[in-house]
């Protein structure tokens, strides 16, 4: 696969957002509490205590229920035209416009072009030590061949080596630090075929230079 | 002043110096001008080769006399706030140089300076000698006290950790074995308030729960006495503090913000800080007047610093006095040594070089006992600041009645009852001797005839005891909460988590008992809904309902505030006492409840606790404590609030030491002092779900420890998980679970065993 890195970067640059759309939980009188273009933040506080920023109210029954940000950005497609009027559940009411940060571009660039092996169930692992050595010593291509044991699953006290099952390519990435608890199909390892790497390279390199924030 | 003082000039104008700032230190720099004096001393240090000897000399003097008079005018108006500052000062003296210098020799146990399971306790085996006749006689004693360091962080500051407490614990009962007194030397702003195990409140509590009958001399002496830290090692037979130290339910910065109501971050005004030392009359002449110490040790006007050798001789001769008055008072045969000590006392004024009788501190048991006895004596007297309506002819009536129907319990089940078990225990004994006996000679001839005729089985007996439904199968209509008379919905907290549906109130607090049916949350409920649910319909008796909560230290506001929690609740106090049945099993209760001072403790909320402790020891019933909610000490009922948390143990104690059952149950906030005394010392706690218990609340950890707490840190989850609670009930089993718990747990003592 060729990749066309104008293209990729075009498609985030036309959109840099992720949106979220905000749907009504239930039946109400809805009250918005934001406006078009405000900026608003997600839950914060190291144990994501402290509730995000009010959106609207919608009451039902005398019972009024604050409805906050779960996401950073700015409200768009806000329905004013509903302020104050009874709507339906499951209603779209605003949109809140996330803009990409540079790492999260990268992420999902990289998510696009590398071949991603994940994680077949919650449990900690490790890179087999050659690997780990050799990812230590910062080599820039280190191989994978398909078949080779390159992850260990720690579970219960009993280590599983797993195999790479996908194409022939080097490490781009590791998405864990030794020892992680990492979740059910989330990315352990980012391969990129060895032809491809440079272009990647650049890819990241663009991005990083050029992405406004 | 004469010439071999003022050899090195340098020197003498730094300790001028260090006079000067220490002044600063407790009355600020605008006092007097002070800080322009400071500014002489520094330029005559600068200067001090560019002027001539006998300039210098002169300059001086005069400095000195100067410095002389006020400090004179210093410690003529010291307020309440200025005794704190010379506690905080760094000058003052810490537990080190006590053992340095008014002990012989001593040996550090269990940690040397920062390598130590908790620094800021310091524990250590003394020696102490006196001298009679020319004769000496060396003593030993163990130590326990808070250091606060000379600048060493890792010390805390003196604020004992949980694990600093149990350290304590720990050498208090090699003490107890070894026999020898117990020294204990407070100088603490408080507990560390974090939660891991031990625990703050549950370390402070153990501690007070084995003091209360600790089989050895204890004399305290508090220096900084900060609340429930100062508790943790504090409940002593002789209570000693030094005349500038403080004693305190509260530092006068927190009851500060609690009055005037600083939001967290805010700087607090210092005039309210002062105004709020004063109404807590924490100083040494406010609390022997209150009762809650027994001696004052005079202390320089201005506070004994690290090199006041003349204080540590004090301090020697009255940490010995003491403990030879507490021992003295245990033996049977003491009148001429009592007379000896009392003379002796007459001339406190002058330390004298030798004792006029020698006083072993080894105990027998009958003196131990007498020791404990007068321990109970001395703590059930302390903290009377309440007030009691008179009783009418009625009441005296009852009262007569009551004391007779004690006796007819005592005889029936105390003394028949025990000669009953003592009886039935030798006829069981004889009777599966016997039965051995027998079955040597009737085996083989019931073996044959069980051959022929199979014996058919024979149905297991059950226990007679009515089994009790839950809420909804109550014979009597169940009261419903006045908060389900509203026609609307409400969300539950954790609906996003687990994506509760609004609830209907009417049904939420009607048929659901305030619980959420999806995630089990408990919404709160009056404490009136314990009452009439929880107990079998009409059996709830209240009794002490003439202790009346009162204004002991006239704080101010306090009056209008009491005046309207009666108003909204018709109480006097914030404790209800009452008997009560559970499926027919009498029990005593004490409940705490939110809606009166938040259910915080004072006097009369302590003396209806001891009340209803001592009923339930006389009357050999269960003892519940349930705890709608408490908020800790009353604040503004100081340290006579504070000596509640030893009193009620003491009465905790001796219920249980009885064979009693005690359990404690906390609803909704359960935090501070009750949960750090005689809540937290219970063998069987419980917390309602959703329930959250605890030392300090977020902020106050806060602003100590400098870290934030997670959301859930005090949950009733977390306090089972910490091993603080022994299980976690649902409301609607309350009934259910405490009938079984009365039935499957306690003594023999209990009336129904």
């Amino acid at each position: 696969m060729q990749i066309d890195i104008d293209k990729l970067l075009e498609k985030y640059r036309s959109h840099p957002y992720q949106d979220y759309p905000i749907y009504s939980p239930h039946t109400g009188i809805i009250r918005f509490k934001v406006k078009e273009g405000d900026a608003v933040v997600g839950p914060g506080g190291k144990w994501l205590e402290k509730p995000g920023t009010l959106l609207y109210i919608i009451e039902r029954e005398r019972n009024p229920k604050k409805v906050t940000a779960l996401f950073d950005g700015t409200v768009a497609d806000l329905r004013m035209d509903l302020n104050g009027e009874f709507i339906h559940a499951k209603e779209r009411v605003l949109t809140i416009r996330h803009r990409f940060t540079k790492d999260e571009v990268i992420d999902r660039i990289l998510k696009d072009v590398l071949d991603l092996f994940s994680a077949p169930q919650r449990a900690r692992y490790y890179l087999v030590p050659e690997l780990s050595a050799r990812l230590e010593k910062k080599e820039v291509q280190v191989p994978v061949e398909p078949g080779s044991e390159c992850i260990i699953m720690s579970l219960m006290k009993r280590d599983t080596l797993l195999k790479y099952d996908g194409e022939r390519g080097v490490i781009y990435k590791v998405y864990f630090k030794n020892g992680d608890l990492v979740e059910e199909g989330d990315p352990l390892i980012g391969i990129c075929k060895p032809e491809q790497l440079s272009f990647v390279q650049t890819v990241v390199k663009k991005i990083r230079d050029e992405w406004e924030e | 002043m004469g010439k071999q003082y003022i050899i090195d000039f340098g020197k003498y104008l730094a300790e001028q110096e260090s006079r000067i700032v220490y002044i600063i230190d407790i009355k600020g720099e605008a006092w007097r001008e002070i800080g322009t004096l400071l500014g002489k001393v520094r330029r005559l240090k600068e200067s001090i080769y560019d002027i001539p000897e006998n300039k210098l000399i002169e300059e001086v003097e005069e400095l000195d006399s100067r410095i002389a008079f006020l400090e004179r005018k210093a410690a003529e108006t010291l307020s309440a706030a200025e005794v704190v500052n010379i506690v905080r000062n760094p000058q003052r003296f810490t537990l080190q140089d006590i053992l340095e210098n008014v002990y012989d020799s001593f040996t550090e146990l269990g940690g040397d300076g920062e390598c130590n399971i908790d620094p800021a306790v310091v524990v250590a085996r003394a020696t102490i000698s006196r001298r009679v006749k020319n004769k000496i006689h060396t003593l030993q004693v163990m130590v326990i006290g808070h250091e606060k360091g000379k600048g060493e962080e890792f010390r805390n500051g003196g604020s004992a950790k949980p694990w600093g407490n149990e350290k304590a614990l720990r050498y208090m009962r090699i003490a107890e074995r070894e026999g020898i007194p117990i020294h204990s030397y407070i100088f603490t702003p408080g507990a560390f308030p974090i939660e891991d195990y031990p625990g703050a409140a549950q370390a402070i509590a153990r501690n007070l729960f084995f003091m209360a009958k600790l089989k050895v001399p204890v004399v305290s002496f508090i220096s900084e006495g900060g609340s429930g830290g100062a508790e943790a090692i504090g409940l002593s037979d002789f209570r000693l503090m030094a005349s500038r130290g403080y004693y305190s339910v509260i530092s006068p910065e927190g009851a500060a913000a609690i009055e005037g109501r600083i939001r967290e971050g805010e700087k607090v005004p210092r005039q309210l800080v002062e105004h709020c030392a004063k109404q807590l009359c924490m100083t040494a002449k406010s609390n022997l007047s209150l009762g809650t110490i027994d001696r004052i040790v005079e202390e320089p006007p201005l506070g004994a610093k690290r090199d006041d050798f003349s204080f540590f001789k004090r301090l020697r001769y009255e940490v010995m006095r003491a403990t030879d008055e507490v021992v003295l008072k245990t033996k049977s045969f003491r009148a001429l040594r009592a007379y000896a000590m009392s003379r002796q006392n007459r001339q406190e004024e002058k330390i004298p070089e030798e004792f006029q009788v020698h006083i072993d501190w080894n105990l027998t048991d009958a003196e131990k006992q007498r020791l404990l006895e007068l321990r109970s004596q001395k703590y059930r007297a302390m903290g009377q600041g309440f007030k009691e309506i008179k009783p009418s002819l009625g009441k005296r009536l009852k009262e007569v009645k009551e004391a007779t129907a004690h006796k007819i319990y005592d005889i029936r089940y105390g003394l028949l009852r025990q000669h009953r078990r003592t009886v039935k225990k030798m006829i069981e004994e004889m009777s599966s001797e016997g039965q051995v006996l027998l079955r040597a000679f009737t085996e083989p001839w019931r073996a044959a005839y069980d051959f022929f005729i199979p014996p058919t089985p024979h149905p297991v007996s059950q226990v007679n005891a009515q089994s009790p439904g839950s809420i909804f199968t109550l014979d009597w209509e169940p009261y419903v909460s006045p908060l389900a008379n509203e026609d609307r919905t409400i969300t539950c907290p954790n609906a996003e988590k687990y994506g509760c549906q609004d609830l209907w109130v009417p049904d939420l607090y009607g048929e659901f008992c305030g619980v959420c049916p999806t995630c089990g949350h408990h919404f709160p409920l009056e404490y009136r809904w314990y009452l009439e649910n929880l107990f079998d319909k009409g059996t709830v008796r209240e009794f002490s309902q003439d202790i009346v909560s009162a204004n002991p230290l006239n704080f101010e506001g306090l009056d209008k505030k009491l005046e309207a929690a009666r108003k909204r609740t018709g109480r006097q106090s914030g404790i209800i006492t009452f008997d009560a049945e559970v499926c027919g099993i009498k029990m005593v209760a004490a409940m705490l409840y939110s809606d009166f001072r938040s259910g915080t403790v004072g006097c009369a909320e302590g003396e209806k606790f001891v009340r209803a402790c001592d009923r339930a020891r006389a009357l050999r019933r269960p003892f519940l404590a349930y705890i709608h909610t408490t908020g800790g000490i009353r604040i503004q009922e100081g340290t006579l609030g504070v000596v509640q948390m030893p009193r009620c143990t003491v009465a905790v104690r001796e219920y249980l030491d009885c064979g009693g059952l005690y359990i404690v149950v906390y609803d909704n906030n359960s935090y501070a002092g009750p949960v750090a005394s005689f809540l937290g010392c219970s063998p069987f706690q419980v917390g309602i779900r959703s329930s959250r218990i605890g030392f300090a609340g977020p902020r106050v950890i806060r602003e100590t420890t400098g870290e934030d707490i997670p959301p859930d840190y005090h949950s009733a989850k977390n306090a089972l998980k910490r091993g603080h609670i022994q299980g976690i009930w649902d409301r609607r089993d309350f009934r259910k679970n405490l009938f079984e718990a009365m039935i499957t747990m306690g003594g023999p003592f209990l009336y129904y065993k």
